[in-house]
């Protein structure tokens, strides 16, 4: 730069880049937060175009009504098939993929060998990518029948069989979850209790597991969370139809594929269209409080262990 | 003395009994994944021909083609891209370089992580009230391709905040000593360190939104449409052919359900498995 | 900022400068001037502040937050920490190479040309001259000028922390910061570094930290010596003067006990 030893010159920087910094650096901060407003909007949206079932059939009619009839001529909105119907898909859910992926978990985070780790989380991770609809047609094929032949029910179609399909869905989310809660456990804590003669176990149970079992808590929560807000294989799986299901083991209609089966088909701005959006709105609120709780908790143990 | 060696004993063999649980369930999810792939393959894979995937569908579906659904979840999912990745990235950027500590911060992170948790079909029901209706773009690839985006925000912005946060601080350093502003910091020398992370994240993302399909059930698909000639039109796309098929078609045809279901698994496994090798083959190139 | 007399460039002047942390000051009390052309070493144990110091007069605190810094640095007579004094404008005129090779994941050109590239030079002739030009005051040409397109990765060390000198000299800064830029470096690369700085300091003005005193009194024409003496108290500047009388007769006992290896 033998040319521009002079102050003077390289003191001045192009005002119009200075500006064009700015424009883009505000863009920046718009765009962060962008997560907000899209919440918000959600939240808004759901809000207004429930406001004429809210109004005409009222929250808790829809909230506590037994009877689900939306075509019919009296129509009738009550929510309850739909939640006992999610309840117990969800239900049979967690008790299946708890157990199966805390402990698949353990396994990958505490006596896995490198190669073999590696190797089974990205394969887990690809299970994530698997669409549901892919995972609701192999319910259809393959559980179904061997559902309706084992408990002798007229159909497969049941909250059952949508559950076990939804907790295998539910599994890469508490188990990656998991796993990076027993992964965050600092080392100090295994050898220390290695070095007082406890076994690979009993380290486990006795320190690792106590150290993580907020964040175990939030992997459970989180997949809890998608399992009730699953649509497509519940949709497929589930039967829909229209009673209140006492257990597991009928054809049960849940709250998203309520909403994803009849939306199609409504009159957009009508009553039965507006009580869906209510539907979605109840559906949303649940998801939201069980995200909220999972997210909080997994923020304090990322600080807990912040060195 | 003697106690104690029992009772080691008893330790060992109680280990023993938990690696072989916790390793049985392992096996049990792995085999799990392993066998959705091969039956998937083993059922779909007599249909793949070149006219499978390059025609559209003849005689009321139940011969010919799926082509009109690839074209359309092709065309979806870039147009989901083209919307999510600029604003995804741009708060990516925001939440590493920018975000102050303290509560408001605190309230964006908490609900990037919400938005993950919202159900589809929730993003389904906003799409359908403000793209489709609000908007007035009616059902079509770019009201379809907005709530997609929606839904696959939160994953590009973890992915791109979390590889900014792996770009060793020196580096942001040396480019401010030599006079370069934050921004053409952040541009020149951050970007294009992290761009193996971002890009793996955000192909991830995207993979998942192409198979999606409660969002774009309401708010762009249709059972028959031909290749959209605007994004302002309807459009077939694969997961939604594919419930249409295994769950309302007038007459069965399993060879393009199962045909369908390969092509869709097929297509987001690639692109799964080619994201993350070029990932690990960057990141064996740099190392910090 | 005004101009200053051409031929006095790349001189600083500080009166009672002050840094603090928060609600911790680190630093007080520093008077010192930096001569134009010459070679100041900050000397002093871990910890005393010679790299804050040193960060004051490229601004780079400014990046950390929370930082304050308070007294006056004067630039060839101008404030540097004057509010029309833009802190990236002051960065081309005051280099600075850190203490681990840190290029950037670029080729060893394009590591060369970001600066220039940074403050407007676009003619690929231009940016070709300073390339060679930098890399030739670093001492690097002659083992890179046939494979300017390589990754920087690939360079040694030693190699990595001259192109680093390179890249700060392409901007034609007049004072030149460094910060223990040998300390990551084995006897052999840090001989070559010493020599460049010796080769460099008749065009720039040089400021060094090092913990290394033998290194200080080779390489160096003015000597600053710091301390901290407790962490209740901020580090101070206890003695500076010329290289040679420092290293030789030192008049504070305290600079004394610390060359002599005492402590620290």
């Amino acid at each position: 730069m033998a040319d521009t030893s002079t102050t003077g010159r390289r003191l001045s920087r192009p005002a119009f880049r200075r500006a064009a910094d700015r424009v883009v650096t505000q863009l920046i901060g718009l765009s962060g937060i962008a997560a907000i407003v899209i919440l918000a909007a959600i939240t808004v949206f759901l809000v207004i175009n429930s406001s004429r079932a809210l109004r005409e059939v009222g929250l808790w009619n829809m909230v506590s009504g037994t009877d689900w009839f939306p075509t019919s001529e009296h129509a009738k909105f009550g929510f309850l098939p739909a939640e006992v119907g999610s309840l117990w898909v969800t239900a049979v859910a967690m008790v299946l993929c708890i157990p199966v992926g805390v402990a698949a978990a353990i396994y990958i985070s505490e006596f896995a060998g490198r190669r073999t780790k590696e190797v089974t989380k990205s394969i887990i991770e690809f299970m994530a990518a698997v669409p549901s609809v892919v995972l609701a047609l192999l319910g259809i094929a393959l559980l179904a029948p061997h559902v309706r032949e084992w408990f002798n029910l007229d159909t497969g179609l049941t909250a059952f069989t949508a559950g076990i399909v939804v907790g295998a869905m539910a599994l890469p989310t508490i188990i990656t979850i998991s796993e990076d809660a027993l992964h965050a456990v600092p080392k100090d804590l295994r050898t220390g209790s290695l070095a007082l003669g406890n076994t690979q176990w009993q380290t486990v149970y006795k320190v690792v597991l106590p150290s993580a079992s907020s964040g175990i808590f939030a992997a459970v929560m989180l997949g809890l969370g998608r399992a009730i807000g699953e649509t497509m294989v519940v949709l497929i799986l589930a039967g829909n139809s229209g009673i209140i299901p006492d257990t597991a083991l009928v054809s049960a209609r849940t709250m998203p594929g309520t909403i994803a089966g009849e939306m199609a088909e409504v009159v957009q701005g009508g009553l039965h269209y507006s009580v869906l959006f209510a539907m979605g709105l109840v559906l949303f609120t649940v998801t939201f409080a069980i995200n909220l709780a999972a997210d909080i908790v997994l923020e304090r143990q990322r600080k807990k262990w912040r060195r | 003395m003697k106690a104690s060696t029992a009772r080691v004993k008893r330790a060992r063999a109680i280990e023993s009994v938990a690696k072989t649980i916790t390793g049985l369930a392992a096996f049990l999810v792995v085999g799990l994944v392993l066998f959705v792939i091969g039956y998937i393959v083993y059922r779909g894979a007599g249909s793949i021909s070149w006219e499978f995937l390059t025609q559209p569908p003849r005689k009321n579906m139940t011969a010919g083609g799926i082509w009109p659904a690839i074209w359309g979840t092709m065309l979806l999912t870039f147009w989901t891209a083209a919307f999510s990745l600029p604003i995804g990235v741009m708060a990516g950027i925001y939440l590493a370089e920018y975000a102050p500590r303290g509560t408001f911060t605190r309230v964006v992170r908490l609900s990037i992580a919400n938005m993950a948790g919202v159900p589809s079909i929730v993003y389904g029901l906003f799409g359908l009230s403000l793209f489709v209706l609000t908007f007035g773009f009616g059902r079509s690839v770019i009201a379809g391709a907005l709530t997609l985006a929606c839904l696959t925000l939160p994953v590009i912005i973890t992915s791109t905040e979390e590889a900014l946060r792996q770009v060793p601080k020196d580096l942001r350093q040396a480019s401010l000593a030599l006079g370069a502003s934050r921004l053409r910091t952040i541009v020149r020398v951050v970007l294009p360190a992290a761009a193996p992370g971002i890009v793996t994240g955000s192909i991830l993302g995207l993979s998942r939104a192409a198979g999606e399909t409660a969002p774009i059930l309401v708010t762009a698909v249709a059972f028959y449409a031909p290749i959209p000639s605007t994004v302002f039109g309807e459009t077939m796309a694969l997961p939604y052919h594919l419930y249409i098929m295994a769950t309302q078609a007038v007459k069965p045809a399993p060879h393009i359900v199962w045909g369908t279901a390969l092509v869709l698994v097929a297509g987001v496994g690639i692109i799964n498995v080619a994201a993350a090798t070029w990932r690990s083959r960057q990141r064996s190139k740099i190392r910090w | 900022m005004v101009t200053a007399p051409a031929t006095t460039t790349g001189m600083f002047d500080l009166h009672d400068v002050s840094v603090t942390y928060g609600s911790e000051t680190a630093v007080a009390g520093v008077n010192m001037h930096i001569p134009p052309q010459a070679v100041t070493a900050l000397i002093g144990p871990s910890g005393c502040g010679k790299s804050t110091l040193l960060r004051c007069l490229n601004r780079m605190n400014d990046e950390l937050g929370n930082v304050k810094v308070g007294g006056r640095i004067l630039l060839d007579g101008v404030e540097v920490n004057d509010r029309s004094v833009d802190p990236v404008e002051l960065r081309m005129r005051v280099g600075q190479v850190f203490q681990k090779p840190n290029p950037f994941p670029f080729s060893i050109y394009d590591n060369v040309a970001y600066g220039p590239r940074t403050h407007g030079v676009r003619s690929r002739a231009a940016l070709d001259g300073l390339v060679e030009d930098s890399l030739k005051r670093a001492a690097l040409w002659n083992e890179v000028k046939d494979s300017l397109k390589k990754h920087a990765f690939e360079l040694s060390g030693g190699q990595q922390q001259r192109l680093c000198i390179a890249r700060a000299l392409a901007t034609a800064p007049e004072v030149l910061l460094m910060d223990e830029p040998a300390s990551a470096l084995d006897p052999i690369s840090t001989q070559q570094i010493e020599d460049t700085i010796a080769e460099l300091k008749r065009t720039v003005t040089i400021v060094i930290v090092t913990h290394n005193m033998q290194q200080a009194a080779r390489i160096s024409d003015q000597t600053a010596f710091m301390l901290r003496e407790s962490m209740e108290r901020p580090a101070q500047l206890v003695e500076v003067g010329d290289t040679r009388l420092m290293f030789t007769n030192p008049s504070d006992k305290r600079t004394e006990s610390y060359i002599t290896g005492r402590f620290g």
